[in-house]
C-alpha cells in the first residue's frame, strides 16, 4: 500500500495553501541550512579552488582513487563469495537433524553475529600473528573478517529462506525416495535461492560500507588511499571526504536498486515460493546497519 | 587469565565498555528522536520535506560509517572548527554521538515508515472519516501501531548501534575495540583469552537482548 496517498485527504482549497506556506517556510529553513553550511565552509575557506583542483586532475583519480575503489571492490568481492559459502554451509547446519551439527553450528552463528566487526578485524590482524607467530596479511584480516560476520548474517537469512519452503516440496521429495542431501541440494535450496536474491544483494551494500572498517587496520582501501592519503598530499581533507561519499553512495545506491529490481523480478514471475517472498520483503527491510 | 588479574587491565577493560555504554545510549535516543521525525517528513503531505527525508536517508545509509566518524573528526572539528567539549574525550565523544546518530536516524527511518505500511489503510480511512487532521492521525492512529510492528526490527538497529559505536574508536576514543588492542599488543602470550573475553561480553549481553527484543514484539504485536 503506498501511504502518500492514505495517510491524507487530497488537499482542498485551504489544505493546498497550508501546504503552500508549509512548503515555503521549509524550503527557507532548509535554504538556511545549505547557506549556514556554505557559510561555514566560506570562513574556514573550504572553497578555495586549490582544494577542490586536485579532482579534475586525472592523476588523483588514477594514484588515489580509483586503485582505493579497486581494493574495496576486490575485498567486497572475494568476501561476498566466502559468505555465501560459509553461509550456506552453517544454514544447513543449523537446520541438520543431528544436534552434534545443530549445536555448533547455531553458537559459532550467534557467537559471529554478535561480535563487533572491529572487534573481530583486530583480533584477527592484531592477535592472530602472535599465534602463528607470522605476520598477517591485512587483505586477509579484512576478507575474513567481513566473512565470519556477513556469513553469519547471511546463514540466518538462508535458513529463514530455507524454511520458508513449503513442507510439501520436501514431503514430496521424499515420497519419490530421494535422501536428505538431495532434498536439501535439489529441492530446498534452488527454491531458497530465488527467494533470498534480494537479500544477498543487499548485503553486498552491507559489505561494501564495512570494507572502510579496513582503514582501521590501514588496508589501502577507498577510505584509506582517496581520503586519508589524498587529504595528506593537498590538505584538503573535507573535499576528500565528500568526493569519497559521493562514490560510496552511487555504488550502493546501484546495489539497492538491483535489490529492488530482483525482488519485484521474482515476485513477478512467481517462481518464488509465496511465505518465501513475504520473508524476504521483511528480510530486505531489515538488513542491519553494519558500520 | 592472568591479563584480567592486574587492575590495571582490568580498569582499562572497564573504561572502555563504559565508553561503549554511554556511546550507545545517548545515540539511541538521538537516532530514535531523529528517526521517527525523519519518518514522519517522509510520509507528510509536504514535498520539500519529503525530499529532504530521502535525501537523508539515501546519504547517511549508504556512506561507511566509518566515513562519517572520520569526516565528523577530521572535517567536522579539525577543519571547520566544530568544538563540543574542552575535554579531549569528552569531545571525541561527542563526535561519536553526532555521527553514529545521524547514521542510525536513516536506519530508524526506514524501520519505522515500513513499519507505517504495516497498518491497514482502513486504518488511516477511518481517522480521515472522522474528520482527524494528518497530524492526528499520525500520531494518535499511525505510529502506535506502527510502532508496535517495528519492535523486532528496530531492535537489532540498537544491537547494530552498540556493535557500531566500536567504530568510534578510529577517532581516539579509547572504547572496547580499542582497549582490546592495547590489551593484546601489550600480552602478545594472552591473546585468546583477552579476545574471548571482548567478544563474551558483546556476545552475553547483545545475544540475549535480540531475544528479549523478540519476545517484546511477539507480546505487543497487533492482532489482526
Amino acid at each position: 500500500m503506498s501511504t502518500e496517498t492514505v495517510l491524507y485527504d487530497h488537499p482542498g482549497p485551504r489544505a493546498k495553501i497550508r501546504n503552500n506556506v508549509l512548503t515555503v517556510v521549509f524550503g527557507l529553513a532548509l535554504l538556511g541550512l545549505l547557506y549556514w553550511v556554505y557559510a561555514k565552509f566560506d570562513e574556514k575557506g573550504q572553497w578555495a579552488s586549490t582544494l577542490w583542483k586536485p579532482f579534475t586532475q586525472s592523476s588523483t583519480w588514477t594514484d588515489y582513487i580509483l586503485p582505493g575503489l579497486a581494493h574495496t571492490v576486490e575485498a567486497a568481492a572475494v568476501a561476498m563469495v566466502l559468505s555465501l559459502i560459509y553461509g550456506l554451509v552453517f544454514a544447513v547446519g543449523r537446520l541438520s537433524d543431528h544436534w552434534w551439527l545443530r549445536l555448533p553450528s547455531g553458537v559459532v552463528v550467534e557467537f559471529f553475529r554478535a561480535v563487533p566487526l572491529l572487534l573481530l578485524m583486530f583480533f584477527i590482524f592484531f592477535g592472530v600473528p602472535f599465534l602463528t607467530e607470522r605476520p598477517m596479511s591485512v587483505f586477509w584480516a579484512v576478507v575474513i573478517g567481513l566473512t565470519l560476520y556477513n556469513g553469519s548474517v547471511l546463514a540466518e537469512a538462508f535458513r529463514a529462506g530455507i524454511r520458508s519452503v513449503p513442507s510439501g516440496q520436501s514431503e514430496a521429495g521424499y515420497a519419490i525416495g530421494m535422501r536428505k542431501g538431495q532434498v536439501m541440494r535439489e529441492i530446498l535450496i534452488p527454491q531458497a535461492a530465488r527467494a533470498m536474491l534480494p537479500v544477498i544483494v543487499s548485503q553486498l551494500v552491507v559489505l561494501v560500507k564495512d570494507t572502510a572498517l579496513g582503514y582501521i587496520i590501514a588496508y589501502s582501501e577507498l577510505l584509506q588511499l582517496g581520503v586519508n592519503n589524498l587529504a595528506a598530499n593537498f590538505g584538503n581533507v573535507v573535499q576528500a571526504a565528500i568526493v569519497a561519499a559521493a562514490i560510496y553512495i552511487v555504488v550502493n545506491s546501484t546495489l539497492t536498486a538491483v535489490a529492488g529490481w530482483l525482488e519485484r523480478y521474482t515476485r513477478r514471475t512467481g517462481r518464488a515460493p509465496r511465505q518465501a517472498a513475504v520473508a524476504t520483503v521483511a528480510g530486505a527491510g531489515v538488513v542491519e546497519p553494519q558500520g | 587469565m592472568d591479563v584480567f588479574s592486574d587492575p590495571a587491565n582490568v580498569d582499562v577493560y572497564v573504561t572502555g565498555f563504559l565508553w561503549i555504554l554511554k556511546l550507545t545510549a545517548a545515540s539511541a535516543l538521538f537516532a530514535l528522536v531523529l528517526g521517527v521525525l525523519l519518518a514522519a517528513m517522509r510520509v507528510s503531505p509536504v514535498p520539500v520535506l519529503r525530499g529532504f527525508g530521502t535525501a537523508w536517508v539515501n546519504i547517511f545509509r549508504n556512506t561507511p560509517l566509518t566515513l562519517i566518524i572520520f569526516f565528523c573528526y577530521f572535517g567536522l572539528f579539525s577543519t571547520l572548527g566544530v568544538s563540543l567539549a574542552d575535554d579531549i574525550d569528552l569531545n571525541n565523544y561527542w563526535l561519536g554521538v553526532i555521527g553514529l546518530s545521524v547514521y542510525t536516524a536513516a536506519f530508524v527511518c526506514e524501520t519505522i515508515r515500513s513499519g507505517v505500511n504495516t497498518v491497514p489503510a482502513g486504518q488511516a480511512e477511518a481517522a480521515r472519516a472522522i474528520g482527524m487532521s494528518f497530524r492526528q492521525t499520525l500520531t494518535m492512529i499511525i505510529l502506535p501501531q506502527a510502532g508496535r510492528a517495528v519492535i523486532a526490527p528496530l531492535g537489532s538497529i540498537f544491537i547494530a548501534l552498540t556493535k557500531n559505536s566500536t567504530i568510534v574508536g578510529t577517532i581516539g576514543l579509547a572504547e572496547a575495540s580499542s582497549a582490546m588492542k592495547e590489551l593484546i599488543n601489550a600480552n602478545g602470550d594472552a591473546v585468546v583469552p583477552i579476545f574471548l573475553v571482548f567478544a563474551g561480553t558483546f556476545a552475553v549481553v547483545l545475544i540475549p537482548t535480540g531475544y528479549a527484543f523478540g519476545w517484546l514484539a511477539n507480546r505487543l504485536a497487533v492482532k489482526r
